[in-house]
């Protein structure tokens, strides 16, 4: 689909095998998965690295002397400096850059788990409602997931930012409102194959109501690939909040993101250079190894595929 | 009989990771011209792989070695662009699967006629006028219509017609067909047979076909090789190695096999499956699903070697084998 | 094929009213206006100017009076910028973003193409490795952070390259602009085409082709181009949704007088008339690149014609 970095076209592809995909077959298939992810040293080692960046965001900024919205005024637009202990420079602000981006990686990895929550969610409902009604009530939802599919996505999240302002918090809960399109038709195509399982006919029979047969029997077989797909997006919704952000429209001063202090460095990265590499480096690095992650489980899920 | 093919020798190798696994070994066999050869072996016992190498088509981890001589020309380890020479024009294949082995992008008649082009130099015209002849020569009703079709609409038996039609544009010397049946209806079967038959008589092909069933061999071909883990184990024409099987494993095949004249009679199939070619038994690979099996057949692997009458088969044992003593 | 085009033609209708008229109840349903300044004006002047824009009448009669005046290519007054009209304004400025957008994607998608075939047919050796990794980085660099990298690295250190500014669209101008823009797409084109066309070159029909003795360039040409694009051109609309999205940025960072900006400059001012006629004119972009897709894939995959 046509994210805001037009959600990329393999996963869109993944997706699409997913929706096909019988359902889980138990738990011989994740392990067996889960086996040759760990064959993957490029994904093995990703996962390393994403751990060191969340341990890096969330239990760094105690043990630096600076918080991020600290004014230094002795240091200000200094490069990397260990005696002062600015390990990675100041702002013009005389702000720690270590400290921010720090902060700024928080921020982020907040902004994607919170807005995949919401995603995984409303995809996970819709879907299974989709899915276990099937016919008139399938085909309407999924037209309209269609309809929304060929709308510019950019353009619906930059009229959520005039709805909601500059608000962080319900700006990423209203992207997690536009992510949740392909969970849905994923958690769709699966829910149609459960819903013919034994176990479902036996709910039924016994004259469960479909809400309960959709909450406890269906959704709980889907977490295979709900988990999966869910960890395909996070890297997507980390792109889509550096882009707003960077364009001014998502976290605001003092506070900030990955993608605000991009957008601060790079008019000074001539003369300041430390004030872009930090942040890009981090940035890259995080999408880098969620991608590669995000091949990895592709891979071990779909092992003919390589 | 003039000879169309000679092998010598031959022997296909794949590698793997770290190791090789040999698919064929030590193959002599030739062709004469008009003749229909059939190779007959299970999935796994190297059939389909001796003739992809012949054709150059052998993956890409794939080897090949020996010779295989087109006259004097060997068709093994040329490279691509001499092979295209004669792929398709001397020596045609045809695939298992009918329904995925056309391109289901281009129309039967582009996929027919880019052969005449290719090796006659014909024009585009009158490359697709003489394949919508060909076509109607394979039995397929409204040849023209059929030829602007794409492959998805017409039915397996109608694509494989079109295989065939495609194999034979330039009336090679050669033609392989691998399973050629085993895609289809039963009764479809038959009528394909018979295509064959009289299609190669009348151009004067000599063919190989690659089979796991007997039931197709028999009212088709003049020779037969059965092959087991690799290697030929049994050679000789049709009806002596039908009436008189030399090797426990023809006869186990021949027990495998259906007849509708015996239907009294109960279905003996071979015992245990075939080996793994990575790891093939000591001796006579077949030594473990064989009833004849003695201690020599153990620790010797039995040559390849000539019986009477212009038969060859590998097997230590040389007493009478009766029915139902095979499993 | 032409009952095709004219079926899809209609069903992409429905879809552009039903997206024209979300996009005008949300904006309209949203809390705060264009005139909720920091200085707030005389009930009088306000009245007024909600008079002037119809903003005073009942939503659903404006949501008529719009639709009616959209079917004639009028997309209302901005409600900040009081001497332009949104159409003249996007009259200035969208044939520059087409422009880049569109030089961009055909750029793009031949390179991708190129690069992601020659991957492929040469799997697994040096070439293949090179492109693998490049697409990577065209994959995980944000484009406003290339945009930074291209403008400091061959703008600013190496200076082979103006690092901003439109000059009249002299080309010297543009090259960065059109760098940045086609390094994601057709890195993403590339790994679509890599992996659909190593998968064509293993079937069966392909093999059949070798059987034939058509040589390489011929089976490459005539037998695997064909269904390996039919994954890419299904990517393409979506690419061209990313290539304009990706636009917003590059003409902010290189200052180019694009539609972008008023876009982001709309939507931080509350203007709805220009983000709803810039919304629009998007989607109606969208829709008519999607169609066109649909129709190059139909012509690639003749069952779909039939379906």
């Amino acid at each position: 689909m046509a994210g805001i970095t037009g959600k990329d076209a393999v996963l869109t592809e993944y997706a699409n095998r997913l929706e096909t995909l019988d359902a889980p077959k138990g738990r011989s298939l994740t392990q067996d998965a889960v086996r040759r992810l760990v064959r993957n040293k490029a994904a093995v080692l990703s996962v390393f690295v994403v751990g060191f960046i969340i341990l890096f965001a969330f239990v760094g900024p105690y043990l630096l002397p600076w918080t991020y919205d600290k004014i230094d005024w002795n240091n200000i637009r200094q490069g990397p400096d260990f005696e002062a202990g600015h390990f990675a420079g100041t702002d013009q602000n005389g702000r720690d850059m270590l400290a921010r981006i720090m902060q700024g990686t928080q921020m982020s990895l907040i902004v994607a788990g919170v807005a995949t929550l919401v995603s995984v969610f409303i995809g996970v409902i819709y879907g299974a409602v989709a899915g276990y009604f099937g016919g008139k009530v399938d085909a309407v939802m999924m037209r309209f997931v269609d309809i929304m599919y060929a709308l510019p996505y950019i353009l619906f999240v930059i009229i959520l930012v005039v709805i909601f302002g500059r608000n962080p918090v319900l700006l990423f809960v209203g992207i997690g409102c536009l992510e949740w399109l392909t969970m849905a038709r994923i958690v769709r195509g699966q829910t149609l194959s459960i819903k013919e399982r034994e176990f479902v006919e036996a709910a039924k029979a016994g004259g469960a109501k479909p809400w309960t047969i959709i909450m406890r029997h269906i959704v709980p077989n889907l977490t295979g690939p709900v988990v999966i797909y869910a960890t395909l997006t996070v890297p997507e919704i980390i792109l889509t909040e550096s882009f707003l952000s960077y364009l001014g429209l998502g976290v605001q001063e003092p506070q900030t993101s990955l993608g605000t202090l991009i957008s601060f460095g790079s008019p000074v990265a001539e003369t300041l250079p430390w004030m872009l590499i930090g942040p890009a480096v981090v940035l890259v690095t995080l999408l880098l190894c969620l991608t590669y992650i995000g091949d990895g489980l592709r891979d071990a899920l779909d092992p003919k595929d390589r | 009989m003039k000879q169309v093919l000679h092998v010598e020798d031959m022997s296909v190798t794949f590698a793997l990771h770290n190791s090789e696994v040999h698919a064929v070994r030590e193959m002599n066999f030739s062709l004469a011209q008009g003749e229909t050869l059939a190779v007959v072996g299970e999935s796994g016992s190297g059939k389909s792989q001796a003739f992809l190498a012949i054709m150059g088509l052998l993956a890409k981890n794939g080897r090949a070695g020996g010779r295989a001589m087109m006259e004097d020309i060997n068709l093994i380890g040329m490279e691509p662009n001499q092979l295209d020479k004669h792929r398709g024009k001397d020596i045609a294949m045809i695939f298992q699967d009918p329904m995925t082995s056309l391109n289901p992008t281009l129309k039967i008649k582009t996929q027919l006629g880019e052969v005449l082009v290719k090796h006659r130099g014909f024009e585009r015209d009158k490359a697709v006028q003489a394949a919508t002849e060909m076509l109607e020569r394979v039995g397929i009703p409204e040849p023209a219509k059929r030829a602007n079709a794409y492959p998805h609409e017409l039915s397996g038996g109608m694509r494989q017609r079109v295989m065939i039609a495609m194999a034979l544009l330039c009336q090679p010397k050669i033609l392989i067909a691998d399973e050629p049946t085993t895609a289809l209806d039963v009764t479809v079967q038959a009528q394909m047979l018979d295509l064959f038959k009289s299609l190669t008589e009348d151009f004067g092909t000599a063919l190989v076909l690659i089979t796991h069933d007997l039931g197709v061999v028999a009212g088709v071909a003049d020779r037969m090789m059965v092959m087991y883990g690799g290697r030929a184990v049994e050679k000789g024409t049709t009806d002596d190695l039908f009436y008189d099987p030399h090797h426990p494993y023809t006869l186990g095949l021949l027990h495998s096999t259906p007849h509708i004249a015996k239907r009294a009679e109960r279905l003996d199939p071979i015992q245990g499956l075939p080996p793994s070619l990575e790891n093939l038994p000591k001796g006579c690979s077949f030594n473990p699903r064989c009833a004849f099996a003695f201690d020599r057949c153990l620790v010797e692997r039995p040559p390849l070697a000539p019986t009477e009458n212009g038969r060859e088969k590998a097997c230590h044992y040389e007493g009478p084998m009766a029915y139902g003593k095979v499993a | 094929m032409v009952g095709y085009v004219t079926r899809r033609v209609l069903s992409a209708i429905p879809i552009a009213l039903i997206a024209v008229t979300a996009c005008f109840f949300i904006l309209r349903l949203a809390p705060g206006g264009p005139f909720d300044g920091e200085r707030a004006l005389p009930p009088t002047t306000l009245a007024n100017l909600r008079a002037h824009y119809n903003l005073d009448l009942p939503l659903i009669q404006q949501y008529f009076i719009y639709v009616g005046r959209l079917l004639q290519g009028d997309f209302g007054p901005s409600m900040v910028y009081n001497d332009f009209t949104v159409a003249q304004m996007l009259w200035i400025g969208l044939p520059f973003t087409l422009m880049l957008g569109f030089s961009a994607f055909i750029i793009g998608t031949i390179v991708g193409l190129v690069a992601g075939a020659l991957s492929a047919v040469n799997q697994n050796k040096w070439p293949d490795y090179v492109l693998v990794f490049l697409v990577m980085i065209g994959l995980v660099v944000p484009n406003f952070l290339m945009a930074a990298i291209m403008q400091l690295v061959f703008g600013v250190y190496l200076d082979w390259f103006p690092a901003g500014g439109w000059q009249n669209g002299s080309l010297a101008h543009l090259v960065l602009p059109i760098t940045v823009l086609v390094l994601p797409h057709a890195g993403r084109t590339a790994r679509l085409m890599r992996g659909s066309m190593i998968e064509v070159l293993g079937t069966n029909y392909v093999r059949t082709a070798k059987s034939k003795g058509l040589g390489q360039r011929l089976i490459l040409a005539r037998h695997a181009i064909k269904p390996a694009l039919l994954p890419v051109v299904s990517y393409l609309g979506p690419g061209l949704s990313y290539l304009l999205t990706g636009s917003l940025v590059v003409e902010q960072v290189f200052a180019l007088p694009g539609i972008g900006k008023y876009f982001i400059s709309a939507a931080l001012n509350r203007d709805y008339g220009l983000v709803l006629g810039t919304t629009i004119l998007y989607m109606f972009i969208i829709l008519a690149v999607n169609l066109l897709v649909d129709v190059i894939y139909a012509w690639l995959d003749p069952k779909v014609r039939y379906s």
